[in-house]
């Protein structure tokens, strides 16, 4: 074997040498050369798909009723896209035309050449691309699109209140470059073929009633274009096994050329039909997975939801039947986790480009947890599945262990061992908690309890439901606006309402009533142009495709973004808590209880970024009571700012006859909310990043993790659609078996007391030093950052230095 | 009044399960490789970290005694004026200067115990009471036993023994599980690192083992003091001649981490320049499989 860095590496990043079970079933050859390749290849852009578009709406814009013209814009370009089947693979099907190459959608919003180039010369995050590809680009496909993209016309609409807010930095608008998505699936696509879909869908078109039905027509229209999507996905997967069949037939090594044979035949039988065993099983999900990213550009791609469990008959049928060993079915998901590796995100432009500084997408498999009949989900596959996270050591797809009061501590532990890996995943998740958060927002108990994580902390119920995150809100800043009575201190601009000069604020009381107007006001901002955006998806983007899968598009002839699904929820996610609260704990005990200094002091030395009042803002962090410590009156504060979040958001109508809820995540936005703010009263100083969903400031906790989480359980977390809260582990503290179990009490005692999800970062400070010294050493290194892993090299130096500055666990 | 110097918790070296540990202030001992160096005087001391500290003066002007005084060695304290009343403490903005000591009620402390029942009843952990030497702190000790005897919280005392036989009795009957240092088998030789003999401590042992008593032994393996194959050898028989279940030994490595305390406390570590070495792998094998001779389970770390 040659010793390469990305064979080595996992070792290395490793805090641990491999166990001796690793060993024995480790990789195989053909994963270790999938994975190297995959670990390798350089994310590049393909326009393939931007020139079969374009090319197809030139000449058919117009002449077909929307659903239908996106419908058979998929057909096309399944049809001319170009097939790649690698040497080695077992599972098949590429986005683009070779691994890591990603198409682009200019129908949702157009780069332009100068994207382009920077795209391809910047240091973080490269995406490759021609000269030759940028001049064609140029040529055939911007001029087209301009003034048609959905950004555009977004743009177009939006209102100058908005405007001045979103360009202050209190929100993002996640819609501004992609398509709604977030979507995980239930069971149904394993006892269900396109083909008997078809069927289903002329069964509904049979049954149109034009006579008393208003809305048949449109209904027709969205079931025809269904119809011509599972053609689609069927004539892909066709191609996939013509190019097998050919492949096969010129193959001088017999045992590939069988395999590719295989491939054949698997590629036949699905999607059109329901899968027979465990290798269709997943080829089934690809192609799926496959049809929903090449359609659109859906947030946070595809998600299998519970794979385990819809994998476990499968298995053990193949075993019972002598047909799949052990080894044959980790071989074949071990294809598959790499398959999933191999889908970087579209690249986006403009401001976002700042926000999400990552090539990720966040396909999150969610093992264990609980079935549909309330029992403990878990089966031989979770543990495979765990077992493939510890040895293939890659960014994608996420992981999750879903811990519920049924699930065995064998399973437990098992995972804790992987987490001490320092791979950054799995995260943790509590079903007994976040069904009860489906519960609360209406849905049946079944429905509920086959839900799950889908990408970050967010839940939703898997294939029944349109959870749409529309963005991030900059909690902090809404503090920050308010302490300037609307004007943004960073640019002196008016951007917001004005609420009083909080110098002339006689109690705590009037700050906090002032930060809830503010608040109030924000909120409804962004919730107006959300529901725009809403209509605008449902009108001129149908996710035709999408739409087959979630219960009940088919039944009620409607599309995935036009309240087809069971479930039609909108999310705005909140970020800052713990800045926020810090730093109103700061007014409340210094300004107005023991009165050491006044508001007009500790305003002046924010506005000067604490620029020569050192000693105030030592004072400030190491003086005031902070969230994250279990300390009374401070989390109660915290739980005040959550439930008015709750208040404001929780229950505002959407425009699917449904409502707006909350989570409490951040992805990596708090950087991006971070850069655009100033100084804060909790001593944070401009620029530095603010706390993420629900994790306390960073340094601000310093009475260890059990202090955390107890802060965190008087949130009432049912109320949102997730929190989140990061811990992070010094890889010394973990290293006895009783460590182990340890940890897993420590998850077990926080969902206990009704916490939603936690996740550990498992390092050591010099590690990550040693890494910003000294990248290419460190290529493996991969980092869990407030719901999501990335690798440390691929993060820009605030990420980085956010990594290195959490708080570490020292009592371990 | 009892001072505590530290509340720590999640604590999960101390004892099964996850656990708050109280830290109680003073001991009999003072050994010389302490590294909880300001849990040997009972009373308040102040602890200064130099690289905290900003210079910025909140502390001298803040001190009604004028004891105070801004060196390029940092912030210095004449002693003598000194009345620890902690107004300086009270305004380092960085917490360069900590007051190491507070006298905490007990409802206070038994208030930041319940703070962690939900992860003992997980974990089926509980308190700690060490020091500094919990058992010099009688009166105090058994009312927070007692108390938490009535909450259903499993009780660790991790003691030196070093006390009156009625004390170790009373405590004995109000915990779950003793955690006994033994430092050294020579009494001679336990008084030159220690400070004090120890035959109180082993007759201490001896008692609590034919009562019954559940305990581990820890051990903290100093090559240059105690790691000698004579004093383990000792260690070994006389803990397989008295009456004890369980027969597991938990030996900590050697660690200078206490030199950092000192600084704070502006003492000096080791005054006396006694050589003290980590035990390499091999002196721990060496250390374990003696231990096994007599028919005891030696353990690193616990």
């Amino acid at each position: 074997m040659k010793d390469t860095v990305a064979q080595r590496a996992p070792q290395r990043a490793s805090n641990f040498e491999p166990t001796k079970e690793a060993n024995q079933c480790g990789m195989n050859d053909r994963i270790k050369r999938l994975r190297k390749l995959s670990f390798e290849a350089e994310p590049s852009l393909s326009i393939e798909r931007a020139l079969i578009e374009t090319q197809f709406y030139k000449e058919n814009y117009g002449k077909y009723p929307i659903p239908v013209l996106r419908a058979m814009n998929f057909l096309e370009i399944c049809k001319h896209k170009t097939i790649y089947i690698g040497a080695d693979e077992l599972i098949v099907g590429e986005r683009g035309p070779k691994p890591k190459s990603v198409p682009t959608f200019p129908e949702l919003t157009c780069h332009s050449v100068e994207d382009l180039h920077v795209l391809n010369t910047r240091d973080l995050q490269r995406y490759a691309i021609s000269q030759e590809d940028i001049d064609t680009y140029e040529k055939e496909v911007i001029p087209y699109w301009k003034g048609r993209t959905q950004r555009e016309r977004i743009f177009g609409h939006v209102p100058q209140e908005w405007r001045l807010l979103y360009e202050a930095g209190l929100f993002t608008e996640f819609m501004e470059q992609r398509a709604p998505g977030h979507t995980a699936l239930d069971g149904k696509i394993y006892k269900t073929g396109l083909l008997d879909l078809k069927k289903r869908i002329a069964g509904e078109l049979e049954k149109l009633d034009f006579m008393n039905d208003v809305e048949a027509t449109d209904k027709q229209e969205e079931l025809m274009a269904m119809s011509i999507s599972c053609d689609a996905a069927i004539l892909l997967a066709e191609r996939h096994a013509d190019m097998a069949e050919e492949m096969a037939s010129t193959e001088k090594d017999l045992k590939r050329a069988a395999e590719l044979r295989k491939i054949a035949e698997v590629c036949r039988w699905v999607p059109a039909h329901a899968p027979r065993n465990f290798w269709e099983a997943i080829q089934m999900y690809w192609f799926v997975h496959l049809g929903t990213i090449t359609e659109l550009n859906g947030w946070d791609a595809m998600n299998p939801g519970h794979f385990d469990q819809h994998l476990q008959s499968f298995f053990e049928k193949g075993v019972a039947d002598g047909e799949l060993t052990r080894d044959d079915a980790k071989e074949l998901l071990s294809c598959f986790w790499v398959k999933v590796n191999n889908h970087t995100a579209p690249p986006k432009v403009g401001i976002t480009a700042k926000e999400s500084g990552t090539y990720n997408d966040f396909t999150n498999i969610n093992i264990g947890g609980v079935r549909a009949d309330g029992s403990d989900g878990v089966s031989e596959v979770s543990y495979i599945m765990l077992e493939i996270i510890e040895e293939l050591h890659i960014l994608q797809p996420g992981s999750s262990i879903h811990i519920s009061s049924r699930t065995p501590d064998k399973f437990l532990r098992a995972g804790c061992k992987v987490i001490r890996q320092g791979h950054g995943y799995p995260s943790v998740f509590n079903p007994d908690v976040y069904i009860q958060e489906m519960l609360r927002q209406g849905k049946s108990l079944q429905d509920a309890r086959e839900g799950g994580c889908s990408g970050c902390i967010e839940v939703g119920a898997f294939g029944k439901e349109a959870y749409l995150l529309t963005g991030y809100l900059n909690v902090p800043k809404i503090l920050e606006v308010t302490l300037n009575n609307g004007y943004d201190p960073v640019t002196g601009k008016l951007v917001s309402i004005q609420t009083g000069d909080p110098r002339a604020f006689k109690s705590f009381e009037e700050v906090y009533q002032a930060f809830l107007t503010q608040l109030r006001y924000v909120v409804n901002q962004k919730m107006k142009v959300s529901n725009y955006i809403d209509r605008m998806f449902a009108k001129y983007a149908p996710a035709t495709f999408l739409s087959l899968f979630i219960d009940d598009c088919i039944a009620r002839g409607k599309d995935y973004y036009n309240c087809g699904p069971r479930y039609n929820t909108t999310y705005i996610q909140c970020t800052g808590l713990g800045t926020t609260t810090d730093s109103l704990s700061v007014l409340r005990t210094h300004v107005f209880e023991k009165k050491t200094f006044s508001m007009e002091t500790i305003l002046d030395a924010v506005k000067r970024n604490f620029e020569g009042e050192e000693k105030l803002r030592q004072f400030v962090l190491n003086k005031t009571p902070f969230f994250g410590n279990d300390i009374k009156e401070t989390d109660e504060l915290a739980v005040r700012i959550y439930d008015d979040l709750v208040d404001t958001i929780d229950g505002k109508p959407n425009t699917k006859g449904e409502t707006f809820r909350l989570n409490m995540l951040s992805t990596t936005c708090h950087v991006y909310f971070g850069k655009v703010m100033g100084a804060t009263p909790n001593g944070r100083l401009a620029g530095r990043s603010i706390s993420d969903g629900t994790s306390p400031s960073h340094g601000a906790d310093t009475h260890g993790p059990s202090a955390v989480i107890k802060s965190l359980s008087k949130l009432d977390q049912i109320k949102s659609g997730g929190t989140l809260l990061n811990l992070r582990f010094l890889p010394s503290l973990l290293k006895r078996e009783e460590d182990i179990s340890k940890l897993a009490h420590l998850i077990r005692s926080y969902f206990a007391l009704g916490g939603h999800h936690v996740q550990f970062n498992i390092v050591d400070t010099a590690t990550l030093y040693a890494a910003q010294e000294c990248p290419e050493d460190y290529k493996d290194l991969l980092v869990r950052m407030a719901g999501y892993s990335d690798y440390f090299n691929d993060m820009n130096a605030d990420l980085q230095n956010e990594v290195i500055s959490r708080t570490e666990n020292d009592s371990f | 009044m009892s001072l505590v110097f530290d509340i720590k918790r999640y604590a999960i070296n101390d004892g099964p399960g996850i656990r708050i540990t109280i830290f109680m202030k003073g001991c009999p001992l003072s050994c010389v490789w302490c590294h909880n160096p300001e849990g040997i005087s009972v009373r308040k001391e102040k602890l200064y970290t130099k690289k905290k500290c900003i210079g910025c003066q909140s502390c001298v002007e803040a001190c009604p005694e004028n004891a105070l005084k801004l060196t390029p060695d940092g912030i210095v304290c004449d002693e003598n004026l000194c009345k620890l009343c902690g107004k300086c403490v009270e305004v380092c903005p960085t917490k360069a200067l900590e007051m190491s000591g507070t006298e905490y009620t007990v409802d206070y402390l038994m208030g930041e115990i319940l703070k962690e029942t939900a992860f003992m009843d997980q974990s089926s952990g509980g308190v700690t009471f060490c020091g500094g030497e919990p058992l010099m702190h009688p009166e105090m000790l058994l009312e927070l036993l007692q108390r938490c005897g009535e909450e259903g919280i499993h009780r660790v005392v991790d003691t030196t023994l070093y006390a009156k036989p009625e004390t170790v009795n009373k405590v004995m009957a109000n915990s779950e599980l003793f955690l006994v240092d033994l430092k050294h088998m020579d009494s001679e030789k336990h008084r030159y690192y220690c400070g004090i003999p120890n035959e109180r401590i082993l007759s201490n042992l001896k008692m609590i083992s034919e009562a019954g008593a559940d305990f581990f032994i820890r051990i903290p393996l100093i090559v240059g003091v105690n790691a000698d194959e004579e004093n383990i050898r000792r260690s070994a028989e006389f803990l397989s001649s008295i009456s004890w279940q369980r027969k597991i030994v938990n030996l900590l490595p050697y660690h200078d981490i206490g030199k950092n305390k000192h600084e704070k406390l502006r003492t000096i570590y080791n005054r006396g320049n006694i050589t003290m070495t980590p035990p390499s792998e091999e002196v721990q094998q060496q250390t374990i499989a003696l231990f096994k001779e007599y028919g005891i389970e030696a353990v690193i770390g616990g």
